[in-house]
């Protein structure tokens, strides 16, 4: 079983109960696919750790076969290529490695050649295994990453957590296209509640079954109940905004390792989800 | 001498954005005749800068005059030697007659991509 925790916006909590799910099932991998800031190995502190480049592929032209017909730059859609002092020339950050160019130049001018943008890190905090997907600076597109990260997890087997990046775009969507459930996590605030419709409304295009934690709760948050009423979303887990959790967690700390209360939560949680092992 | 201006929708103010104008003014100095076309850079999906800089070199442009220009354009205008320079103000007129004074000066500061994003 796959269980994917995502949330509309940063700073929600998403990590947190990622981790924290993981180290309750330990029997798990868990797959970090946040790669332009992955911090669950800050709390998971993974040992043994092994790193494997990642790369992708960006076109290179002959000078020598091309006739400057150009079928190339007007295929390209995300506008990387151009046609400059009769040659092609590409923008290596705005390619998204479709391959189109190569399929579409009649000469046999472009072929591919492999460029790092980032890796996957593996290692092990106790039973749980620790899979980081890490994009490198500067780089427009995370998914090669996330798509090579996810690969990783599926290798190990079994129940699978993957902490999504924020928002509700592309690498959100390859994040959990393979999930079999969709974790939100939902902050009580308009803004929170704002961005937590837009990534439901993603997961239920994908037909994912949800369930929702909100976090950071002092009080009830009356929009995010009644919309969560209104769907038939489940509540499954209210966290409190509470200073010793925030110090916890400030201080890299696990919560479900720390506190027994929590760990509790935490595995009725995975309980109702279905993703128990215990 | 043929400038190209990104222009807005009344075809004659100079537009803030280089890529998605709606429109280019090209104006050839010799025969002192003006051109509107439409920029088929304006609705892309991404890389509107770099797609409509290669417009301005297909257009056979040497000079360029904007209020502001991506890194990615820049490398694509650079690469077709043409020159850049900082619009003073919005109007096209006026910056078409002080560009052939030299009174423009060169823009040499270019932003970075938007990625789609605006």
């Amino acid at each position: 079983m796959k269980i994917a925790v995502l949330s509309g916006k940063g700073g929600v909590g998403k990590t947190m109960v990622a981790v924290n799910l993981a180290a309750i099932a330990q029997q798990v991998a868990y797959v970090d696919c946040d790669v332009e800031e992955p911090n669950g190995r800050l709390f998971l502190k993974p040992e043994g750790v092994a790193r494997e480049s990642v790369c992708t592929l960006l076109p290179e032209f002959d000078a020598s076969k091309c006739t400057g017909c150009r079928r190339c730059v007007e295929f390209c859609r995300f506008n990387a290529l151009v046609y400059i002092k009769e040659k092609p020339l590409v923008f290596p950050e705005v390619c998204h490695a479709c391959g189109g160019c190569q399929l579409a130049c009649p000469e046999g001018a472009v072929c591919e050649k492999e460029r790092p943008v980032g890796c996957v890190e593996r290692g092990q905090h106790g039973s749980v295994r620790v899979i980081t997907g890490i994009l490198n600076a500067g780089e427009a597109s995370g998914v090669p990453v996330i798509k090579a990260a996810l690969r990783a997890g599926d290798a190990h087997g079994g129940l699978e957590i993957i902490d999504c990046p924020p928002g509700s775009a592309c690498s959100v969507m390859e994040s959990v296209a393979s999930a079999d459930y969709c974790l939100l996590v939902a902050e009580p605030t308009a803004f929170g509640f704002h961005n937590f419709q837009m990534v439901y409304e993603l997961a239920s295009l994908l037909g994912k079954p949800c369930g929702v934690v909100i976090n950071k709760m002092d009080a009830p948050y009356d929009p995010l109940e009644r919309f969560c009423e209104t769907n038939g979303l489940p509540i499954l887990l209210r966290i409190p905004y509470s200073r010793q959790l925030a110090r916890l967690a400030a201080n890299g700390e696990i919560i479900a390792e720390k506190d027994m209360e929590y760990a509790g939560q935490f595995n009725r949680l995975l309980e109702k989800i279905g993703g128990v092992r215990r | 001498m043929r400038i190209a201006i990104p222009v807005e929708e009344n075809k004659t103010d100079i537009c803030a954005s280089f890529g998605r104008a709606p429109y280019f003014l090209f104006y050839d100095a010799e025969t002192g005749k003006t051109e509107v076309r439409e920029n088929p850079a304006a609705r892309a999906q991404g890389g509107a800068g770099i797609k409509a800089a290669q417009f301005a070199v297909d257009e056979r442009a040497d000079v360029l005059i904007t209020i502001r220009c991506g890194q990615n354009a820049a490398d694509v205008l650079q690469a077709a030697n043409i020159q850049i320079y900082k619009a003073d103000g919005t109007n096209g007129a006026e910056n078409l007659i002080a560009c052939q004074e030299n009174r423009l000066i060169q823009l040499t500061h270019f932003h970075t991509g938007f990625q789609g994003v605006q």
